[in-house]
């Protein structure tokens, strides 16, 4: 579906972390090119940053504990944020969170600048309080982040499990975006991941035109709640002058 | 896990019963107990927590549930905050398990979940909202509602990734206590949701008990 050209495309390495605006009617495909990346991403209305992403919300409204294609990610204002388009890698976490400092420290180690320079152990936790602070956002402003790339099951007795090599080389996701959007990212290792070695896993991103929407959508008419969340949607964009 | 506790409602320093759709808001002191009771069953109480001293290290529902390996809270459980520290921990539990997947009631979650027409509904983050402008002294705002616990609330997840919201396994008298690892605040909104099973479609009054 998205032969159309690349607007602009670039690498985040392993560990790091980048912010973007997105504009509504774009593509952003993520691509794990290595297998068993992580992109931990936040999103944020970039005109009202109170609105944000809301996982418990997104989780509750479409009835689903995993994320997937045809699930739409939703902010605390009832609106959709993107929908997951199209999907190779079947499973992506949204209840672990990011991994802190303390974590990567305890799990493989502290490599820090002035040992390593660039090749430094970073932490989604940091990567996303520094993206924040260019906007003027954080520690009150995180929420629950999405862990693109990962799998983690829970079996009958809610116990999670990290599922291991989940994403294969050259997976990738499509986000619509359906209204502007902060995008934070951080390609820092999932806080459940057990390689023995620091995984620094880039993450390949394209910005495109997203094709006009056709009825019946994978993600709208995927079910009644996002139908109503894109009602939602077409209000807000009322507030800011109709549609574009 | 059902654990029973030994303290003795009569000997409580703090009682108050909360009715369905208000909210309470108390400090906890390091060491203080805090139960929760179900007076006439399947209610929920949505939770959050605040570092007293730093009310931006706040109760973190995924930090809780991926250091404790387990999406579903009870005795035992470590509630652990933002910043990697345990604010409190469940120390008794008659329920035996609790949601903090599901989040809060919005009006606007609401609308999608049921229906437009439904955005004026009392709903939790309402309390929320309020409790926040009601309490100026927390330097608590929109940013500090995150992600709660609904205490008595049953969430379950499937291996194939689903999740459902199920009927109550609380009953009348059921209870949960909390031991407080550090001074906290408490925000516990008693949800007034009608659309779902969460509090059997009629919500109701819960009591608050601390003791030293």
């Amino acid at each position: 579906m998205t032969n159309t050209d690349i607007l602009y495309q670039d690498t985040l390495p392993g560990g790091c972390h980048w912010s973007l605006q997105m504009r509504r009617g774009q593509l952003l495909r993520l691509v794990d090119t290595d297998g068993g990346a992580n992109l931990g991403m936040l999103l944020y209305n970039p005109y009202a940053l109170l609105e944000r992403i809301n996982l418990p919300d997104t989780l509750k409204c479409q009835h689903t504990f995993r994320l997937g294609k045809g699930h739409c990610i939703y902010s605390d204002m009832g609106r959709v944020f993107c929908s997951i388009v199209e999907d190779t890698a079947g499973w992506h976490d949204a209840v672990c969170g990011a991994a802190s400092r303390e974590l990567v420290e305890r799990r493989w180690g502290r490599l820090g600048y002035q040992e390593a320079r660039n090749d430094m152990r970073r932490n989604g936790l940091d990567g996303f309080l520094v993206e924040l602070a260019k906007h003027g956002l954080g520690r009150k402003d995180l929420a629950a982040n999405l862990n693109l790339f990962s799998k983690v099951v829970a079996d009958g007795s809610g116990a999670l499990r990290y599922v291991e090599g989940a994403s294969r080389p050259g997976s990738f996701v499509d986000l619509r975006f359906e209204m502007d959007a902060l995008v934070v990212m951080s390609a820092a290792p999932h806080p459940l991941n057990p390689a023995r070695e620091y995984p620094a896993k880039p993450v390949r991103y394209e910005i495109r035109e997203a094709p006009p929407m056709v009825h019946p959508d994978v993600c709208c008419d995927s079910r009644p709640e996002n139908q109503r969340g894109f009602a939602n949607n077409r209000l807000y964009q009322l507030s800011l002058g109709g549609v574009r | 896990m059902i654990v029973e506790s030994s303290l003795r409602p009569e000997q409580a320093g703090y009682r108050r019963v909360v009715e369905a759709g208000d909210y309470w808001m108390h400090t906890l002191r390091k060491g203080q107990t805090l139960r929760i009771l179900d007076l006439e069953g399947n209610q929920a109480a949505d939770t959050l927590f605040y570092s007293a001293a730093d009310p931006a290290e706040r109760y973190s529902a995924v930090d809780t549930i991926r250091e404790q390996g387990n999406v579903y809270l009870t005795a035992g459980t470590r509630l652990m905050s933002t910043g990697g520290q345990v604010l409190l921990e469940i120390v008794a539990d008659t329920c035996g398990r609790h949601d903090t997947l599901g989040g809060a009631c919005a009006t606007e979650s609401n609308t999608v979940r049921y229906s437009l027409e439904k955005k004026c509904m009392h709903a939790c983050r309402d309390s929320y909202l309020l409790a926040v402008a009601e309490n100026e002294q927390y330097g608590l705002s929109k940013r500090d509602i995150t992600h709660n616990i609904n205490f008595f609330m049953n969430v379950p997840v499937t291996p194939e990734g689903g999740l459902s919201f199920a009927d109550g396994i609380s009953a009348p008298g059921k209870y949960v206590e909390l031991r407080a690892a550090m001074d906290v605040v408490a925000l516990i909104s008693n949800c007034p949701q009608l659309n779902n099973p969460c509090n059997a479609y009629n919500p109701t009054p819960i009591e608050v008990l601390i003791w030293d």
